[in-house]
């Protein structure tokens, strides 16, 4: 680890970005605590003094959830710590989050001025030590205005529910969100693991600031089988409600020796070690550890999973059909990945799941690929390399390809329609073709990101606020 | 929390309970399950739904001690309660969306082994309080293994019973009182549900197979969050990959892929044992494996 002392914050080069310490790679590798350290206040406020205050910023276009982001950089710079944090939380229920797992490089920080001439601000970072400050010295979200009478349903406390849930609440009403899994938080808990964000320090805290705003979560119910959406609207008198009930269910190949044991989707991997904490030996779930294990697919729940099993002690490798351009996933967490260790083979798909006599996985065959012309995505299609087939030596397989929408909700409610890749159809305002009825993030887009859901969440509670003051 | 306001023995292992779950209660169909956490740091139980009450908000579950977690909730007595108590998960059995009168005309039998005595029980019931009589085979594997025979008496037009060693009424396997009720005793059935072990569902399919008879089987295979979002408890039915969890538990006997199904349920064998010795000895490694590594 690096001595918080020895970075020499006063005579940095200003192009660059105040480094941001992290645990090192090979004692990181063996353990679940957080990779990225953050800030101290000083980093920060050295960081926070790089920013050149744009009066037109760019930044803030990239946010999907408009955070003002000169003005709290600004207050950071001043060592107004609190003030920094009430200036975010006027846009985001969920700072320390978002400082942790958005996109940056694509969002504000790929907008940033400084990023034309040297490094962008390190917005990212300077959130999440902004929402850790206010945690650590116990700052109060504010408080919500006086009840406005009107009840609003929220289903699934990933990051649009609670995004929704927390402004509606801001505004008066009286929110509860239904949540299927015993635990709130969604994929911020089943998801992500816990060396990229903490659940109990980070998650619970953030989850407990929507909750003093008044908002009651009640956990363990399905909706479309516990209680179905006419239900919470003709008998529980909920005037409106918004979906935001995730992406779903996990896609596999189709290819031969898929369901042996051994292979597992992403989702289950994670849900095991993530929500289930399977990774610690105070948790009764199992999870298999393997010796030799390949996660097949490029995105970040591909390099989330490939990080927890190195954790827990494999070796790793990364199967991806295009090259390392073509990653899906975050270039820091591709970077963090192979800094831990992990063997990425590009260019390589699977094609069969190679099973031993009691039904376990003993390996798999891969062919190698090249690129060829751009596909509908405008990326360079992936070929086969007729005759280049060989066989890996591996005891787990974990495919991470997406997922598809879970039709639990779509198929137990009357008037609601979906789109063709059966996602819920909402318009910009989250309205979806059944009155009072709103929906956002992976449920109507498909799998995405936690911002872009948060800026859905916050998009249909302005939705759901215009309704019902009208109503 | 979900209090348990009702705890008994079965028969050796075999545990029944009544949960205070009022949402799942109100919107159960018989054939759909449940998942149960016993605490923080419990696993997701899966159990099918043995009966309920929608007034009292009562939920009835039967379970047999398999591993650690089973273990764990036998300990549990009327007044403690589940940390989290999830449902109804899964689709209902078919004959509840049938028409009653077209049921009525048909002849239905049921197949259940061992603990699967739990899940037959509130399809049978439900079709007597819709006027339909159902012939009912159990089996279990000596005369103190069999379970809730006075409820199941009180629901089916004929009950059968059978065990393994002859203890109790017949002598033999569930498949020989099949065969004895369609060839000696010519009984038509048109179709057949078979709950319990894999490897009994598996052997009854290949009968009624032969026999012409459709058959419906309900699986519990390894799941985690039982709402489609892990794909732990995929199956191949027809050559097609489902997930029980969202598209079963109930399935066509005669497509499911026994084998692969059963080799699955396998798959934490050894992860259980070892969680069964942590929890009989307060440790998991007694060393030898030669397989953990020392961990």
């Amino acid at each position: 680890m690096v001595d918080a002392a020895s970075v020499e914050v006063t005579r940095m080069d200003v192009l660059k970005k105040v480094p941001v310490r992290e645990q090192e790679p090979e004692i990181r590798a063996k353990n679940f605590d957080e990779v990225c350290l953050g800030y101290n206040e000083e980093e920060a406020k050295a960081e926070a003094a790089r920013c050149l205050n744009c009066k037109n910023a760019q930044c803030m276009k990239g946010c999907p959830v408009s955070i003002n982001i000169p003005e709290f950089i600004n207050k950071v710079k001043e060592g107004e710590f609190a003030e920094a944090y009430k200036i975010i939380g006027k846009s985001s229920a969920l700072p320390a989050v978002c400082g942790r797992v958005c996109p940056q490089e694509s969002q504000c920080e790929g907008k940033c001025i400084r990023g034309f001439k040297g490094e962008p601000v390190s917005i990212g970072k300077l959130e999440r030590f902004v929402a850790d400050w206010a945690r650590e010295n116990k700052v109060e979200p504010e408080a919500p205005a006086a009840p406005n009478g009107k009840k609003v349903a929220v289903i699934g406390s990933g990051p649009s529910g609670l995004t929704c849930a927390g402004d509606l609440a801001k505004l008066g009403y009286d929110v509860t969100i239904f949540e299927a899994l015993h635990e709130a938080g969604g994929v911020l808990v089943y998801g992500i693991p816990e060396f990229r964000l903490p659940k109990q320090t980070v998650v619970k805290a953030e989850i407990e600031n929507v909750k003093k705003l008044g908002v009651k979560i009640e956990t363990n119910v399905v909706v479309g089988k516990s209680v179905t959406i006419d239900e919470l609207m003709n008998e529980e008198g909920f005037d409106a409600v918004f979906i935001g009930s995730g992406a779903g269910l996990p896609k596999f190949m189709g290819i031969p020796g898929e369901n042996a044991n051994g292979v597992f989707s992403a989702n289950e991997y994670l849900t095991r070690s993530n929500l289930m904490k399977a990774f610690s030996d105070e948790y009764d779930t199992p999870i298999v550890a393997g010796h030799k294990v390949a996660v097949v697919g490029g995105g970040n729940v591909a390099m989330d999973a490939a990080r927890t099993a190195l954790r827990l002690g494999a070796e790793v490798h990364i199967v991806y059909r295009r090259s390392e351009e073509e990653l899906p996933a975050r270039v820091e967490e591709v970077h963090h990945a192979k800094q831990e260790g992990i063997i990425f083979d590009l260019l390589t798909n699977p094609v069969e799941i190679l099973v031993d006599e009691k039904g376990s996985v003993r390996g798999m065959r891969c062919i190698r690929m090249e690129l060829g012309e751009p596909d509908a995505s405008g990326r360079r299609r992936p070929v086969e390399i007729p005759g280049s087939e060989f066989e890996l030596e591996l005891d787990t397989v974990i495919m991470s390809l997406g997922t598809s929408p879970n039709p639990l909700i779509s198929s137990t409610t009357d008037g609601l329609d979906t789109n063709k890749h059966r996602c819920i159809i909402a318009d910009e305002n989250g309205l979806t073709t059944k009155e009072g009825v709103y929906a956002g993030g992976d449920a109507v887009t498909g799998a995405a990101t936690v911002i872009l859901a948060m800026g859905a969440g916050k998009a249909a509670a302005k939705g759901i606020d215009e309704y019902l003051s009208t109503k | 929390m979900y209090t348990i306001t009702k705890a008994r023995q079965l028969a050796d292992k075999i545990f029944l309970m009544d949960v205070k779950a009022p949402r799942v209660a109100k919107n159960c169909y018989p054939g759909q399950f449940i998942i149960a956490k016993i605490d923080e740091y419990g696993e997701r139980i899966p159990l099918t739904i043995c009966d309920y009450n929608r007034e009292e908000g009562i939920i009835t579950i039967v379970f047999q001690v398999v591993g650690a977690s089973t273990e764990k909730m036998s300990y549990m007595k009327e007044g403690d309660a589940f940390r989290d108590f999830t449902g109804p998960l899964g689709m209902p059995s078919e004959l509840v969306n049938e028409d009653i009168s077209e049921l009525k005309n048909k002849k239905i039998l049921f197949v259940a082994g061992g603990v699967g005595v739990a899940p037959v029980y509130p399809q049978v019931k439900w079709l007597k309080e819709n006027g339909v009589d159902a012939d009912v085979i159990v089996g279990a594997k000596t005369k103190d293994l069999i379970i809730l025979e006075d409820e199941m008496k009180a629901v089916s037009g004929n009950l059968y019973i059978t065990t393994d060693d002859g203890s109790y009424c017949r002598k033999g396997m569930v498949t020989d009182v099949i065969k004895a009720l369609v060839n000696e005793e010519h009984k038509t059935y048109d179709v057949c549900i078979a709950i319990g072990p894999m490897i009994m569902m598996k052997f009854v399919a290949l009968l009624t197979k032969e026999l012409g008879i459709k058959t419906i089987v309900s699986l519990n295979p390894i799941m985690v969050d039982g709402t489609g979002m892990c794909g732990a408890c995929r199956v191949s039915v027809g050559g097609e990959v489902k997930f029980a969890c969202v598209d079963g538990p109930e399935f066509d006997g005669h497509l499911v892929n026994f084998d692969e199904a059963m080799k699955r349920q396998q798959m934490y064998k050894t992860e259980e044992g070892r969680a069964m010795l942590k929890l009989k000895e307060g440790a998991t490694h007694h060393g030898g494996c030669g397989q953990c590594g020392g961990n």
